[in-house]
């Protein structure tokens, strides 16, 4: 099942795509869209704009300022210690930066707090995994779904009529979601069982579950093999074209970011160095310097 | 009104319209499809696949698991006198560009995006391919659907043919009342261990014929419930799922996927049960791993039970009645080990078992009936259309393959090779007729390459293939019968040894390579904490080495005991450091090993192995599942294993 990602990607990006016209070993042609294979990018649908965090005098994120636009793949790479997790971190709501705002669909998102953010439609996936090991992959998919449970805690504890009826609705989505991640033989396995890879498709699924707008990956393809990484690049890449999930994806595989992302961001020493598509993000004199090393 | 496919499947509507046909688990849940629904299914797809003309005669391919609607597909076509070409899906690209142009193929209905892919890559080699439907759109929003060939869904086709059937609805009826047994009904490619794969041209008179003596002769009824997890393009799950499904009309299956195979046996539990003889090993094996984790009460209770089981079969396989001490042991044996065991199996309510394909181990088949699985081996090849040979309930041994199935006639040349004649038998190989007159006589017998002999009681023995069986020349055993399946077969029923390969005929003494068993093996390294990075790093470690040798040494003392085969003792070995794969050739679809075309592959191992060196470089170029290839290198270390003169017969 596997593919390559790369593959699927670069046939979408219109200069491959519309490249050479007679290559009739690949069926590259074939994906390209009548559009020529644009990417349906929209509207703004998160800004930071001035973001300062500082833990003392350690300063994390300096004066951070970049959108993401809808519907569109978006990586934040740097070397370690360079603010990824803590700019993720600022828009999930786990912290307050001191100044600066964060704009989630015009609105400023002023108390922070993660469960303010999940209602907000903003879901995410944690680099050291933060599963219930004890608990099976159904269930921890299930979990995805409590912000969406409307049902009372006596109604639930009794299984009575709307608890069920609700309950009955949110497997159905939790199966599509088991579905679409082909998870289906470890439904009932624990995931503290599962190998890590495997526990990694469990934590996209769980944040899937709440059909977010926008999906906060933190290094999804850390610490897989080459065949997981192909995967989960299928994975990520299917969500964002199938449900239209805007994804905003922490990444240090650079083959990856530069196959899966529209744009991207990176960061240096908490301070923002360059921005835009991987192409020019590459051949950025002072990126290739700050993260590729020099005489890459 | 003489049978075919399609009208049988009206006379299930008709009888029973709301008996289930086809189950499929699908997000969770398994959603049935009554016969009356598969009916107005097959009907609509059939009035799609006119209004794209297709017609009488022509061929369509259907590639994918076991789907209901990829049934429904193969009887849409049939519906209207085409032909369905069902062909592997698992298959490379590559692999399909030969029957798609060699049996002129314009349509193609396929299960996923997979397929898809595969299709268009090979598409400028396929200029007759117009369309393809595909199952499951998921993937393929960005697809461009006209250009050639064209890419719809299946739903899609069922669409069209629902708007279309006012006016295509008699047509297709007419198509179908036309349609004769003696019309060709399917083909099967072979998987072709040499050279291109060769198409089976069958008829409907001939499938059904051997549906139904099977069905006869296992008193199969329409309250069988199977499952159907094997590749459709394999003739057998054709037959169990399509041809006896539609002759019996009982319930088959589809699995929600490839993974969950084992999860959806147990919820099932079928009645009617096929698997070849390596998916038998892997449950053994799974089971063996899990009894070495369980407590110290129910091992020695698996041990003793396993142990009583075994001669119970035994002595039931020789007719002999058992005592009553026996029958209490049996029964609480049945309580207690069996079956909890069956049932974890997903065995309880399995009336009839099959396996062939390859020679069984004898433990192998002595454990499944010990656990009172009526496992019984049956004979047959894509050509005889399966039923040659079966055995029955109650005479069913480990190296036999029963006895000739009504309407078969068997016959032993003086070389040794066994003819079939039976109503079963295909009309040739699709545009092939040096093949075709290789393989079938002017009067009417099949050549079927093996070579086999007819016991005292009628039973069928295979002995392996007729070309492969060898002689050892010089050495201590000169002149001694090399059979490599029969040793291969040895080492592969140890749990840690997922793959044999044998060399011999010609040499002096027999040498092996084997490949570990990557779960069982990695499970027994990490139960002594011996770290290991991957299958590479695992396989070459000296203690596995050690482990191998040891089941290599309980194998020749084994071959040791048989004086004709004492031969065959195996004096080296290796242990191989990438798994025997079919996407790199070495295995074919059906995973047999292909033992010349390793050997080429090999040549530097082989030679080292008879050279008497310690050790050996080897860079092998592999191939991954998407299409990659790759270099995997590796020092392999050649060992020696203790080999016993053979044991003399006293007398």
């Amino acid at each position: 099942m596997t593919l390559v990602a790369a593959t699927l990607r670069g046939a979408e990006q219109p200069a491959q795509a519309s490249g050479t016209e007679a290559s009739a070993d690949a069926p590259r042609e074939r994906f390209a869209t009548p559009d020529g294979g644009a990417r349906r990018l929209g509207d703004v649908v998160l800004a930071v704009e001035g973001v300062c965090l500082a833990f003392g005098g350690l300063k994390a994120l300096e004066d951070i300022a970049f959108d993401v636009r809808e519907h569109e793949v978006r990586a934040i790479i740097g070397p370690n210690g360079a603010g990824k997790s803590s700019l993720i971190n600022c828009i999930n709501g786990v912290y307050a930066p001191q100044h600066g705002t964060i704009t989630l669909r015009g609105e400023l998102l002023r108390r922070a707090s993660p469960r303010h953010a999940a209602a907000r439609g903003v879901a995410r996936t944690f680099q050291n995994l933060a599963l219930f090991q004890g608990m099976s992959v159904l269930d921890n998919v299930m979990a995805g779904r409590s912000l969406r449970m409307k049902s009372n805690l006596l109604q639930q504890a009794f299984r009575l009529g709307p608890a069920l009826r609700e309950e009955i609705a949110h497997r159905e989505a939790v199966e599509r979601i088991i579905d679409f991640l082909e998870i289906q033989a470890h439904r009932k396995t624990p995931v503290g069982r599962l190998p890590y890879g495997l526990q990694k498709r469990v934590d996209l699924a769980r944040a899937l579950a709440m059909e977010p707008t926008i999906l906060l990956l933190d290094e999804p393809m850390a610490g897989m093999n080459v065949e997981e990484k192909q995967d989960m690049c299928r994975f990520i890449l299917d969500v964002n074209d199938e449900f239209g999930t805007t994804i905003v994806l922490i990444e240090h595989d650079m083959g990856v970011v530069m196959d899966l992302s529209d744009r991207v961001v990176v960061l240096d020493h908490g301070r923002l160095i360059a921005d835009g598509p991987p192409d020019a993000v590459r051949a950025d004199p002072e990126v290739i310097r700050a993260y590729l090393g020099v005489g890459h | 009104m003489t049978p075919t496919f399609v009208r049988l499947m009206i006379r299930h509507a008709e009888e029973r319209p709301h008996a289930p046909a086809l189950r499929e688990k699908a997000f969770g849940i398994w959603r049935t499809l009554t016969w009356s629904q598969l009916r107005a299914l097959v009907r609509a797809l059939a009035a799609g696949l006119a209004q794209a003309g297709l017609a009488r005669g022509q061929h369509v391919a259907v590639i994918g698991e076991n789907r209901p609607r990829l049934y429904a597909a193969m009887l849409a076509a049939q519906s209207l006198g085409a032909v369905p070409v069902p062909l592997y899906q698992d298959a490379v690209a590559a692999e399909l560009a030969f029957p798609l142009a060699s049996a002129e193929i314009p349509f193609a209905i396929v299960e996923d995006q997979e397929q898809v892919d595969k299709l268009l890559e090979i598409a400028p080699r396929c200029p007759l391919l117009r369309a393809l439907w595909v199952d499951n759109p998921r993937g393929l929003r960005r697809y461009e659907s006209e250009g050639r060939p064209a890419l719809r869904t299946l739903d899609d086709l069922v669409a069209l043919g629902e708007s279309a059937l006012t006016d295509l609805g008699p047509l297709v009826d007419a198509a179908t009342a036309a349609a004769r047994p003696e019309d060709v009904a399917a083909l099967f490619f072979t998987s072709g261990t040499t050279g291109e794969p060769k198409g089976v041209v069958h008829t409907h008179a001939a499938l059904l014929d051997r549906a139904l003596a099977g069905a006869a002769f296992d008193r199969l009824t329409s309250d069988e419930e199977v499952l159907a997890y094997l590749p459709p393009a394999w003739i057998g799950q054709n037959i169990f799922s399509y041809a006896q499904w539609l002759a019996c009309g009982y319930v088959v299956n589809c699995p929600e996927s490839a993974d969950t195979v084992a999860i959806d046996l147990k919820e099932i539990g079928p009645t009617y049960y096929f698997a070849p003889p390596r998916i038998l090993e892997a449950l053994l094996t799974s089971v063996t791993i899990r009894m070495e984790d369980a407590g110290r009460l129910q091992r020695a209770l698996y041990a003793r039970f396993l142990g009583q089981g075994r001669a119970w079969a035994a002595r039931r396989a020789r007719g002999e009645r058992a005592g009553w001490v026996d029958r209490l042991l049996h029964a609480l044996g049945d309580l207690l080990v069996y079956g909890p065991l069956r049932n974890a199996l997903g065995f309880s309510r399995v009336r009839v078992a099959y396996t062939a394909g390859e020679a069984i181990g004898p433990d192998l088949f002595a454990f499944y009936r010990a656990i009172g699985v009526n496992l019984k081996q049956l004979y047959g090849s894509t050509e005889t259309a399966v039923f040659v040979c079966l055995q029955p309930d109650d005479d069913a041994r480990a190296d036999t393959v029963g006895v000739p199935v009504a309407g078969v006639e068997l016959r032993i040349t003086e070389a040794g090779e066994l003819l079939v004649r039976s109503p079963g038998l295909m009309q040739g190989y699709w545009r092939n007729p040096e093949a075709t007159a290789e393989v079938l006589t002017n009067d009417g017998w099949y050549r079927t390459g093996d070579a086999g002999l007819i016991d005292t009681s009628g039973h069928l023995r295979i002995v392996d293939r007729a070309k492969d069986v060898g002689r050892l020349a010089g050495g201590p055993f000169d002149g001694a019968l090399f059979a490599p399946k029969y040793v291969e077969n040895k080492l592969k029923f140890f749990p840690a040894i997922k793959e044999a390969v044998a060399f011999g005929d010609g040499r002096d003494r027999v040498c092996a390579f084997v490949n570990i068993d990557f779960e069982a093996v990695g499970d027994w390294a990490e139960r002594r904490g011996l770290p290991y990075t991957g299958y590479v790093d695992l396989a070459g470690k000296p203690e596995v080495a050690a482990l191998v040798r040891e089941c290599v040494e309980r194998a020749n003392a084994e071959l040791a005991a048989d004086p004709a085969l004492a031969g065959s003792q195996i004096h080296r070995f290796l242990v191989l450091h990438k798994e025997l794969d079919a996407d790199d050739g070495e295995l074919t679809r059906t995973r047999k090993v292909r033992r010349r075309l390793i050997a080429q592959k090999y040549a530097v191992l082989v030679d080292a192995l008879y050279a008497g060196a310690t050790h050996q470089f080897i860079e092998t170029a592999v191939r991954f599942e998407d299409g990659r290839t790759g270099i995997v290198a590796a020092d392999l270390r050649i060992h020696d294993a203790t080999v016993r003169p053979a044991v003399r017969d006293a007398a």
